[in-house]
Formats: C-alpha cells, structure tokens, sequence
C-alpha cells in the first residue's frame, strides 16, 4: 500500500479522491443541485444496495463455480442448473416443513450430492479433455433443464422468507433530511437482503479461512498450483476433487433458495445465473475466490445501476465491463496467467 | 476429444486428375438425389426440414470451421446469423414499419453481410485473447448478453416482439419463399458455403490457421500472426453463418430476441457435435438428425407415450451419448465401422489392399 502511494502519486491521489467523493455520495444528504440532476438519494442508494446485495447472490453461485475450475479445469456449463435444482428443492422442503432453514442443509447436500454423482461417474472418465468435460456439462444442462420443466412446470415459483426476517428494517444511512422540519429519514431497507448479504460474507470469509489457513486449503491450493505434482506427493486428489465439486455444487443449491427468496424461480434461471457467473468469473479472474467476490460486487451493482439509470442498455454496460477486463487484463482482475 | 486429433485429412497435393474426376462417385450421387428431390418430396419435407437442415447445417459449418481448422470453439455463430437476420429485417421492409428502414435489398444485403462481419471481427478480437474453454465461456457470454440487449432494446431491435413479415426480395418474379425455389435457393446456398469451405481448408490460410491450431507457438515463431489468423477466422465463418441467419428470416418471415436466444446457440454446438466436427459434411448431416428428431418428436414421443414437450430431453441425452461415446460425432461412427470393415475385408483377403 505504502509502496503504491510512493511509486504512484497521482493515481493514489486520483483514487483517494474518488473514493471520499463515494463516500459523500452515501453517507451525506443529497443538495437539491444534485437531486435535479441523478433523482432522489433514495433511489441510488436503493440501487446501490440492490447492486450489493446481488452481488451476494452472483458470489455464492460464482464461487464454487470459481472453485471447481481453479482446481480441475472444468467448466462445469451445467452449474446453472444445480443452481434452479437448489432453488425448486428448497422451496419443496421449505413449503413441506415449513422451516425456511431447514431447507439450506438439506438443499446443501442434495445438490452437493449430484455434484459428487457428477465428478465420480461423469467428469473424473474424462480428465485432462476440457473440451469434452465442458460439452458433456452442456448435455447435462439441457438434460436437467427439461427434467426441471418436465416436473415443476413453467410457472414461477418464489420461496417466502421466515417471520422474523421479514419487512424492512432501518440502516444507518441517512436517506433525506427534511428542510423544513430537520428531521431525518434513515434509509429503511428489507431485511431480509441485509441478512442475505451478511451471511454471503461470513459464507466467504470461512471459505477464505478453510482455503488459507487449513491442511484441506492447503491440497486444495496446491492442486490449483500443480495438480500432478501434489498427486505424485502422495495425496489422493480424487477425494480433494471430490468435496470440492460437492462443496461447489451445494454452495450453488444454496444460492438458489437465496435466488427464490429474493426474486422467483422459473425455467430459464438457470442459464441467467450461468451466465452471470461467467461474466463474474471472467472478470474477476478464474480460480480465484478474492477475485469471484470483487467480480461479483461489480457486476451486481453494475447491473442494478444500470437497470435504474439506463434501463435499456443495462446488459450492454455489464458486457461492456467483461470487454475492458478483456482487453486490457485477460486473466481477470485477479486472476494469475498460467 | 482434445483440439488437435481432430485434424481433418489434408487431400494429398499432386492429383493430376480432371477436378470432375476427383470427386468421388457417392458425392455425384449425393448431389443428384438433392438436385431431383423436389420430384418426390412433398412441400413440407422441401420447406421446412430439408430447408431447414440447409440453414442449420450453414450456421453449424460455420461453427465447424472455426472449431475444427481453427481449434476456437464459438458459441456465437448463432448470434451473427441473428444480427444478420435482425439486419435484413431492420434495413429492408418489415411489419415494424416505424423501426425498419424499407430500403432496397441491394443495399440491404451487402450491408447485413458486412455488418455481421464488423461484429462478429469485433468479438472474435475479445475471444482470441485468451484461449482453449475459456473461449467457449466468453463467447457464451457475449452471445447471452446479445440476446438480452435485444429483448430489452426497442428503438433497433424492437425489444420483445422482434420484427413480422420479413418476406425476400421477388428477383426475377419469383417469390423465393415458396417451397421449391426456397428449397433450391437454400441449397445452392449451402453448396456454395461447404464449398468455399473445402476451398479455404486447403488454401494457404486454411493450411496456415490448421498450424496455429496445432501449435501456435510454432506458427508464431515460423512468423505467422496467430491473432491475425484467428481474427480473420472468425470474420470468414461469418459470412456462413449470415448467409444462414438472413435465409432463417426468410423462411420464419419473422425474428425475435427467441431465434438467438442461449438455448439455439447450444443447438448450433449440437448439430456441429453430433455430426462431427472433423469434415464440413459433418453439421449437415446433424442438422438433418437434428431436424428429423424436432419435426418427427411427436410421433415417436408418442409411440413412447411421452408427451412431445419433451424434445430437448431426447436432443440432450442423444448429445450427451455422442460426447462420451463417440466425441467425432456420427462421421467419426462412420469412419470407424468403415475401418472395421475395412480391416475385417483385409483379414478375410489375407491381408493387402
């Protein structure tokens, strides 16, 4: 940090700058100049939120998606799908026992488990031929698309959030302040999403911790590193392969409860949210979980800026991210070259 | 089925044989069955499925020709026969009369030509920066992100609804929608494209982008301009697959944010798959399984007492057992119960061919 500061002064200076400017723009009162010119501080703010809290969303899909292909090269096209298979598992067990978190352990291994039937019987036949693993991920999405249509219909299906997280419920950002009076109106936002988003981030510290700082973490980054050569140390890489693609494939199962709860489920999901954690991932950079949050965080805020701002090209500025990572780094942000 | 066994044979160099001689007997035959067909074929079978396999078979020969010379598996064949289409109909007449423009199709079809070429340069451009899977993840994602600014954009593509009654220009007084000058229209188009296919694989730059494919570090050092090859690559398969996409207008008449939606560029991959990506034959004759298989679904569903929404599944697990048991597609089969009979007429002679 201090190195940057020393070898780049404007550029710091250029980024501070911008970066206190953000912090104007959230936390003080909008003057009415501004007003006149963006809308309502309510409505950004809301945006920005809404922007966060589905980059939470978009980093739980991505990251086991991130994950899987760090470690075994595989691009699993069929992640998606694992994803709505999540969301309409949990909405049969949340609506069965009426238990909104009953249904992330049980979706959590159920999913978790077809992705281990995956790995084992699938993927592990084919090592080493990434074409084929990622044509054969095809077939299984358009295979498990149309078993999901076949038995839960077209219709949409949406997962009601618990009592005690419903309705919204006060943040400390100061949303108006009115000028007659004085009085100030905080930002009131659903619970729900905040919860959401807070458990997104412990989800990602732990995964960063186990990666980091655990004997398992240790195969696992080793595996990302050399794959032969941790395998020739003596470690059994299959059972490493195995948990992850089970730990990735679950971790998508519970994004999609969290993806039913927020929005609603309904064919067609699935390749939405593959989509999104490619472009996630791309940007972010392959393999890299750091890199799977900060792409996630861009392009979930991108997108809902978009959506509010600029509603017809909202897709365009998304891809127009994905181009400029592209162009000017395409390893990612974060991501190494190999 | 990695990159490189999927080289396509190199026709040996010094034939010295008429070109009409070359051409094998089967192939002579081939072409007289599809050049008479219109005498037995009823309307439905020239139109939709054979006029359909054409169309299908050009946008998967596309996709062939950058994945089996050029080693870039693109899913975004199907979203530059799109913006072709969507050109034909934004330029020429339409329905959408407030959106299109109504100009002549001597402008509109270069123009259509060429700006599905500008685009498909553009993203070939981003796709070569990195390669392998990665490019099949970014041109997905470019190809969806195209799907969905379409469905969203009004004033060009006229969001949602797309654009009706985009019917082709009566050249000569013939109205080439009707079934038989379609049905030859088409063809002669395919013809054309596989053609210039076989030609471009044994040209200079067809031999060169093979190189790249193979070893492009090699190439590079023999003082090729790998990015160049790859990113002309692109803009030559562009030309196959818009002549499929303004064909596809044609015959639907219309187009929609759903004709190039994500699900028909994995349909594009499928028919290129499944029948093999070694030789350009290869997505016609997947698009004609293909065709067969959605067209005929009803029947044999419900032979099965299944009910016909069930097509994809049947698309799925068929591509799903091609990828793991024979990877070169229903070609590959072929050659290698050829081979079989080859080696079991070899073993029954005692040996020597």
């Amino acid at each position: 940090m201090d190195n940057y500061i020393k070898r780049y002064p404007l550029w710091s200076l250029i980024f501070f700058l911008l970066a206190a400017a953000f912090l104007c723009l959230v936390l003080a009162p909008w003057p009415p100049e501004l007003v006149a010119v963006w809308g309502r501080k309510q409505i950004f703010l809301n945006a920005l939120l809404g922007g966060i809290t589905l980059g939470a969303l978009y980093f739980l899909v991505a990251a086991g998606f991130t994950l899987i292909f760090g470690l075994m090269r595989v691009v699993n096209l069929a992640h998606g799908s694992l994803f709505l298979i999540g969301g309409y598992v949990g909405y049969e067990v949340a609506t069965a026992s009426g238990s909104w978190l009953l249904a992330f352990p049980i979706v959590f291994i159920v999913v978790g488990l077809i992705g281990l039937l995956m790995q084992f019987f699938i993927f592990s036949k084919m090592e080493g031929e990434e074409l084929r693993q990622t044509l054969v991920s095809i077939g299984l999405s358009i295979v498990f698309a149309d078993l999901m249509l076949w038995w839960w219909g077209g219709q949409s299906y949406s997962i009601l959030a618990p009592q005690f997280l419903q309705g919204p419920m006060e943040l400390p950002l100061v949303s108006n302040i009115n000028d007659a009076t004085g009085v100030v109106t905080w930002l009131r936002y659903p619970s729900v999403r905040v919860w959401i988003l807070v458990a997104a981030i412990v989800i990602g510290i732990a995964m960063w911790l186990v990666l980091n700082r655990t004997a398992l973490g240790m195969l696992i980054r080793a595996g990302v590193d050399d794959r032969e050569m941790l395998a020739a140390s003596g470690v059994r890489i299959h059972l490493v392969f195995l948990a992850v693609f089970g730990f990735g494939a679950g971790l998508a199962g519970i994004a999609g409860i969290i993806g039913a709860t927020f929005q609603s489920l309904s064919p067609g999901e699935d390749t939405r949210f593959l989509l999104a954690s490619l472009v996630v991932v791309i940007v972010g950079g392959m393999g890299s979980i750091v890199g799977a949050a900060l792409g996630a965080l861009i392009i979930g805020v991108a997108e809902q800026m978009g959506f509010v701002y600029a509603p017809t090209y909202s897709i365009v500025l998304t891809f127009l991210i994905m181009a400029a990572v592209l162009a000017f780094r395409p390893q990612g942000l974060l991501g190494t070259r190999r | 089925m990695s990159v490189a066994d999927q080289a396509p044979r190199f026709a040996s160099p010094v034939d010295q044989r008429m070109w009409s001689e070359r051409i094998p007997a089967p192939w002579w035959i081939l072409g007289l069955i599809l050049l008479l067909l219109p005498i037995v074929a009823n309307n439905f079978w020239l139109f939709q499925i054979m006029g359909w396999t054409f169309i299908l078979g050009m946008i998967g020969l596309s996709l062939m020709f950058l994945a089996g010379y050029g080693g870039m598996v693109s899913l975004l064949q199907m979203s530059i026969a799109g913006l072709a289409g969507y050109m034909v109909a934004i330029l020429g007449p339409s329905g959408a009369a407030n959106v299109s423009l109504g100009l002549s199709w001597w402008i509109v079809l270069p123009a259509a030509f060429l700006i599905a070429a500008l685009f498909a340069t553009m993203c070939g451009a981003l796709a070569v920066r990195t390669d392998g899977i990665y490019t099949i993840m970014i041109t997905l994602a470019i190809a969806a992100a195209f799907f969905y600014f379409t469905r969203q954009n009004y004033s060009i593509f006229n969001g949602y609804s797309g654009f009706n009654l985009v019917l082709p220009p009566k050249l000569f007084g013939v109205n080439w929608r009707d079934p038989l000058p379609f049905y030859y229209l088409s063809l002669a188009c395919a013809a054309l494209c596989y053609g210039a296919v076989v030609y471009l694989a044994r040209s200079p730059f067809g031999l060169a982008l093979q190189g790249v494919r193979d070893n492009p570090r090699r190439m590079a050092a023999l003082g090729f301009n790998v990015t160049a090859h790859r990113v002309a690559a692109y803009a030559l398969a562009s030309v196959f697959a818009s002549t499929g996409g303004i064909l596809l207008v044609w015959q639907n008449a219309q187009i929609a944010p759903g004709t190039i939606g994500i699900s028909s560029a994995i349909d594009v991959l499928v028919v290129a798959v499944v029948g093999g990506m070694r030789r350009p034959l290869g997505p016609f004759i997947g698009a004609f399984i293909y065709v067969l298989l959605q067209v005929f679904s009803t029947d044999i569903l419900g032979f099965f007492g299944f009910s016909a929404d069930r097509f994809k599944l049947i698309i799925g697990i068929g591509f799903l057992a091609i990828v793991l048991f024979s990877p070169d597609g229903v070609l590959g089969l072929w050659d290698r119960w050829r081979a079989r009979m080859a080696a079991r007429k070899a073993a029954t002679t005692g040996g020597g061919a």
